[in-house]
């Protein structure tokens, strides 16, 4: 076990290092440097063009990029251009909210998904399971943006039953007002976001469930007795549970790129918000540490992924 | 006895119709018949598609898009104030501009599906091409092709598509398409692969290959028949999830260009609190046609991807 994933953890070196690249490429494309904004006409250019020289942005490519390389192995990702401060504390404030939300989407997607793919599986066929369906056919097509945009009009304007906008109240002082206020504010998008979510839990599930009902050990252990409850609870189901639990490596990496549009509707202020607000103000240092960590939790996705499967299948090895 | 006998009868008759399975359309057609939700969101779709685009014929493209800031954000149903515009009704209000909402809606869609149609098209040809070869030849090429498709799905994808739509140099709307070409290929590509390696497996394949049939033949003439149907599913599901990904763009700000209107223009009205809460009618026809227009197409898509497997057929 260990021994796989020390070679999974190498093996993602060279794929980051490849990404890297990449994304360091493509930034240097981007039009404008961070220094376009200061344009004014009391700034002599000959200025602002020693100032270029001094942040190293005159330098070639390949310098620019050991050095940047050589600079983030020791903690230093650069500095925000926009916010005049390093790109880690920037980031850094705006992970937790990010990681909250994604939190809360997660236990309620299950919350969701588990219960739901049971009982569709269970009492398949029936009224319950084909509306489950209905549910799980909707929630996969649906945009998450028309879903997110109709679940603020409706339950955060027009019911007010949750705030609409951000990601705390700015009345809440103590920080038990604080935590109750970051709660109340994340509820909506990681409902809309664990509703989108539930598809695949839903669809593994009942169709496994389905497959295991006619299996032979069902028929020995109903044989011998067992309740068909505990059929369901103890048998059934550790078999069933097999495809999610490889799948929730994935399903994690997704919340936090669905991230995108939740906190731009929501107005929430996570990652996935200041991704795009980099991107209008140019701050391309933001950027692209931006695009490098959630590249980086696609590859941490992969591994968990395999290795939640090896460890609730001791049957399958992968190396 | 006789009840046997009518047995037998209907076991034999049963037999006769299994002897000449139905194919194709027959099937299709049965199968829709037999679901009469999939009939409706057929009907539905093909209502929609008629009405945008014959509609976007009539609607004078410039006159939708004229500036009359007299009949800014006028609700629904009322006539125009505007001197100019004299006795015009908007049926579904105006925008700030004073632009009717049901012509903009009628261009958007027309735009967002032709652009969603299109790169469908182009991402399912190219997947078909890869897909195909990379179970034909298997092996290295193989290799190659899923190694980079690997690659390419790590990528934060929606992240990387941004950063494109903002770089490119005289961005309009075919290099916003190549855009998401890009990025969105290997979906078609992994889906064609899997299917087509388990049909090149078959022995009429290496049959083929001992008879010095040319390759080129075999994939054409032989495995692209055999997979024709998923790539009509394939087809359909990603046309959905191509404009759900182009409006939802075009609603951030990185879609289509603003000359060329898209439904997610509309609903990016929205991102104004203002606009979203008092005035719904200029961003919710817009997001209900999206809903309903995606619903339609991923429903029409299941009853043909239930048609194209004889177990899970309903009819």
């Amino acid at each position: 076990m260990w021994k796989t994933i020390i070679r999974r953890l190498l093996l993602m070196i060279p794929q980051i290092l490849i990404l890297s690249i990449l994304i360091f490429i493509i930034a240097d494309f981007m039009p404008g440097d961070p220094f376009t904004g200061m344009i004014d006409p009391n700034l002599d250019p000959a200025q602002l063009e020693a100032q270029r020289q001094a942040f190293g942005l005159n330098d070639p490519l390949p310098v620019r990029y050991v050095r940047w390389v050589g600079d983030a192995l020791q903690g230093d990702f650069g500095r925000s251009f926009n916010y005049q401060q390093p790109v880690v504390a920037v980031i850094g404030g705006r992970m937790g909210n990010t990681i909250r939300l994604s939190l809360m989407s997660i236990i309620l997607t299950y919350a969701i998904g588990l219960p739901l793919g049971i009982l569709a599986g269970r009492y398949n066929e029936s009224v319950l399971d084909k509306s489950i369906l209905v549910y799980n056919f909707v929630s996969f097509a649906v945009p998450i943006f028309v879903l997110a945009l109709l679940m603020v009009w409706i339950f955060g304007y027009n019911l007010n039953w949750f705030p609409s906008r951000g990601s705390v109240s700015i009345n809440a002082n103590t920080t038990w007002e604080i935590w109750t206020s970051r709660l109340y504010h994340l509820l909506l998008p990681s409902i809309t976001t664990a509703i989108l979510g539930t598809t695949s839990i839903i669809q593994y599930l009942r169709s496994e469930i389905i497959d295991a009902k006619v299996s032979d050990y069902v028929k020995t252990a109903r044989s011998k007795g067992v309740p068909i409850q505990k059929v369901y609870t103890k048998h059934i189901f550790r078999n069933a549970s097999l495809p999610i639990a490889s799948g929730f490596g994935f399903t994690v990496v997704s919340l936090f790129m669905g991230s995108i549009f939740i906190e731009q509707i929501f107005s929430y202020r996570g990652m996935g918000f200041l991704f795009l607000q980099s991107i209008n103000t140019r701050d391309y240092s933001v950027i692209f540490v931006l695009v490098l960590f959630y590249g980086f939790l696609g590859l941490i996705g992969t591994l968990i992924s395999d290795l939640t499967l090896m460890a609730v299948d001791p049957r399958i090895r992968i190396d | 006895m006789a009840a046997n006998q009518d047995a037998e009868a209907a076991v034999l008759s049963d037999d006769m119709a299994a002897s000449s399975p139905p194919m194709g359309v027959k099937v299709i057609a049965r199968e829709f018949m037999k679901d009469k939700l999939a009939l409706l969101s057929l009907i539905l779709l093909i209502v929609i598609l008629l009405t945008v685009f014959i509609w976007s014929f009539v609607v004078d493209q410039a006159a939708v898009t004229t500036v009359s800031l007299w009949d800014s954000y006028l609700p629904p149903m009322s006539m125009s104030e505007d001197p100019v515009h004299e006795g015009t009704r908007y049926i579904l209000g105006t925008d700030s501009a004073g632009r009717d909402i049901f012509g903009l809606l009628v261009i958007g869609a027309r735009n967002s599906i032709i652009l969603g149609w299109s790169v469908t098209v182009v991402t399912s040809a190219i997947g078909i091409v890869v897909g195909i070869l990379a179970a034909y030849y298997a092996g290295l090429v193989d290799n190659i092709l899923m190694r980079i498709i690997d690659f390419i799905m790590i990528l934060p994808q929606l992240m990387i598509i941004i950063i494109f739509v903002t770089i490119v140099p005289n961005y309009n709307v075919v290099t916003f398409a190549l855009i998401l070409i890009v990025f969105n290929w290997h979906g078609p590509a992994r889906f064609i692969r899997g299917r087509a390696l388990t049909v090149g497996r078959l022995d009429f394949i290496s049959a083929s290959r001992t008879m010095g049939t040319p390759s080129l033949v075999i994939m054409l003439r032989e495995m692209m028949p055999n997979i024709s149907s998923l790539i009509i599913v394939n087809l359909t599901l990603s046309f959905a999830g191509s404009i759900g990904l182009e409006t939802g763009l075009t609603y951030l700000g990185f879609g289509l260009p603003t000359g060329t209107p898209s439904l997610g223009t509309l609903v990016s009205y929205a991102t104004n609190p203002d606009i979203l809460e008092n005035r719904a009618w200029v961003w919710l026809p817009a997001s209900t046609l999206i809903l309903v227009l995606v619903l339609c197409i991923n429903y029409v898509g299941r009853a043909l991807q239930r048609s194209a497997d004889a177990k899970q057929r309903l009819g």
